[in-house]
């Protein structure tokens, strides 16, 4: 490994080409973290509605989403977003659709697990206390599955960090791709996939460590 | 807008049509991940059962840093580094076929995930099976390989079937290094042909196939190997 050459690297560069890329890359984890938990909760509360008419379509949603690469909905969304929407749409704003869509599916599956590990004694109080069902899922149900879940929710948006590279298939200009245009440049791609796998990793292993202490600390309470 | 199915029989330019491209495509899919399942569940199973060694701190580290490593970084950056970086930094490595570089990249990538499976599926056996597999004067690999393990890889059966179903579904990483598979065909035909929608129908269809039918497998082998009265909680969502 002796010939590795990092004295390209200079905060220019980084500030040029990766700091925009890693920007990017955190918001369309923040905006799909959001954006997914919110119709994945949507999505998990159909399923559990008891109604086949909300069931059946969430059910086919999440198995279908679940069971193509993420990928293919990346190139699906590039291809069909515009023809829906009748006029092109950038990589990035395309990817940020995708996201969402996609991590819905993950996060509806999170949340129907956490909204099913809350004891049926915890509904029937806020039943017997005559809450209606909104209120009963938003002041009672849905606060406790979110608290038991959120170490799984983190983690899953540690994963959704890492996928985010994926939007490579179409270009957008994400943290891999400033690390790969500055690595065209100044001709060192070694090196700079070294360093692109370096930050990932620094952010991904320190946020799962913080996701850790998390779990310890809600295990102690609970 | 109207269907044009008829262009999976064009000929694509070099004597073959865009189905058979594909048919050959989804065998590629299929044999890296194959490959890189194989290569995930050895090297999975062998890091996850270091991890409760019980007096080999050294190896336990060891086997937790492996994890750690592979699991924190995505998958398309370890490929670039097993594709790229590997084969200009150690001279061997460019006798090996891009084939097999990839197959590694999947295949390390996935086994993190699976050793965290293997270990959470050996503690989560009562502390007792191991006191009896002492108390039977095995030896750590006796206990091993005739207590602990039978048991626990039936309680990570379910798990390891969504880990099986997301290698192949990751396995469409492959396109970045130009590995023909699936994704790789359904980029460049629609480009090609401007019939994105059936393009991407097809493939997506075969995508889902392949992952349904591992899923069937795995369900068949579940209840193969079910022992009566031991019953296995499912794991909870998340992942790929």
């Amino acid at each position: 490994m002796g010939n590795l050459d990092l004295s390209f690297v200079s905060w220019e560069v980084i500030s040029k080409f990766v700091v925009n890329g890693f920007i990017f890359s955190v918001q369309l984890t923040v905006i799909a973290t959001l954006g997914g938990i919110f119709f994945g909760t949507l999505l998990a509360l159909m399923r559990l509605s008891g109604r086949k008419a909300l069931e059946i379509p969430a059910t086919i949603y999440v198995n279908g989403m679940r069971s193509i690469p993420l990928v293919m909905v990346i190139l699906w969304f590039f291809l069909l977003v515009p023809l829906i929407i009748g006029r092109p749409v950038g990589a990035e704003a395309s990817a940020i659709i995708t996201f969402i869509a996609f991590e819905a599916a993950y996060f509806s599956e999170i949340m129907r697990a956490g909204i099913q590990s809350i004891p049926r004694g915890q509904v029937f109080a806020g039943q017997a206390l005559g809450m209606t069902y909104a209120q009963n899922m938003r002041l009672v149900v849905l606060p406790q599955a979110f608290r038991n879940m959120l170490p799984v929710l983190l983690t899953q948006t540690i994963i959704l960090f890492q996928d985010t590279s994926l939007v490579y298939a179409i270009g957008a200009y994400d943290l891999l791709k400033g690390f790969v245009t500055a690595a065209k440049i100044y001709g060192r791609p070694e090196e700079a996939y070294l360093l692109a796998a370096l930050v990932y990793f620094a952010v991904c292993f320190g946020l799962s460590t913080l996701v850790r202490r998390l779990q310890k600390r809600i295990a102690i309470i609970r | 807008m109207t269907w044009d199915w008829q262009v999976f029989l064009n000929d694509d330019g070099s004597g073959r049509t865009y189905l058979e491209w594909m048919f050959e495509a989804w065998r590629w899919t299929l044999a890296v991940a194959g490959c890189a399942w194989v290569v995930a569940v050895v090297t999975g199973a062998v890091i996850g059962t270091l991890r409760t060694l019980p007096n080999s701190p050294w190896l336990v580290r060891l086997a937790n840093a492996w994890v750690e490593l592979f699991r924190n970084i995505p998958i398309l950056v370890q490929l670039f580094i097993w594709y790229f970086v590997l084969p200009k930094a150690f001279p061997a490595f460019q006798q090996v076929p891009g084939f097999l570089l990839v197959v590694f990249a999947l295949g390390f990538f996935t086994s993190a995930r699976i050793a965290e499976q293997v270990r959470a599926g050996i503690q989560a056996l009562p502390r007792g099976q191991r006191y009896a597999g002492m108390a039977m004067g095995f030896t750590t690999w006796q206990t091993y390989r005739y207590v602990l393990l039978p048991m626990a890889f039936r309680i990570i059966l379910p798990p390891l079937t969504s880990e099986s179903m997301n290698l192949l579904k990751n396995s469409s990483v492959a396109f970045a290094v130009s590995i023909a598979e699936l994704t790789m065909f359904a980029m460049q035909a629609q480009e090609e042909t401007s019939r994105g929608i059936e393009i991407y129908l097809a493939v997506t269809g075969l995508y889902a196939l392949s992952a349904f039918a591992v899923n069937r497998v795995f369900a068949f082998v579940e209840k193969r190997l079910a022992i009566p009265g031991f019953i296995v909680a499912g794991g909870t969502g998340g992942g790929h």
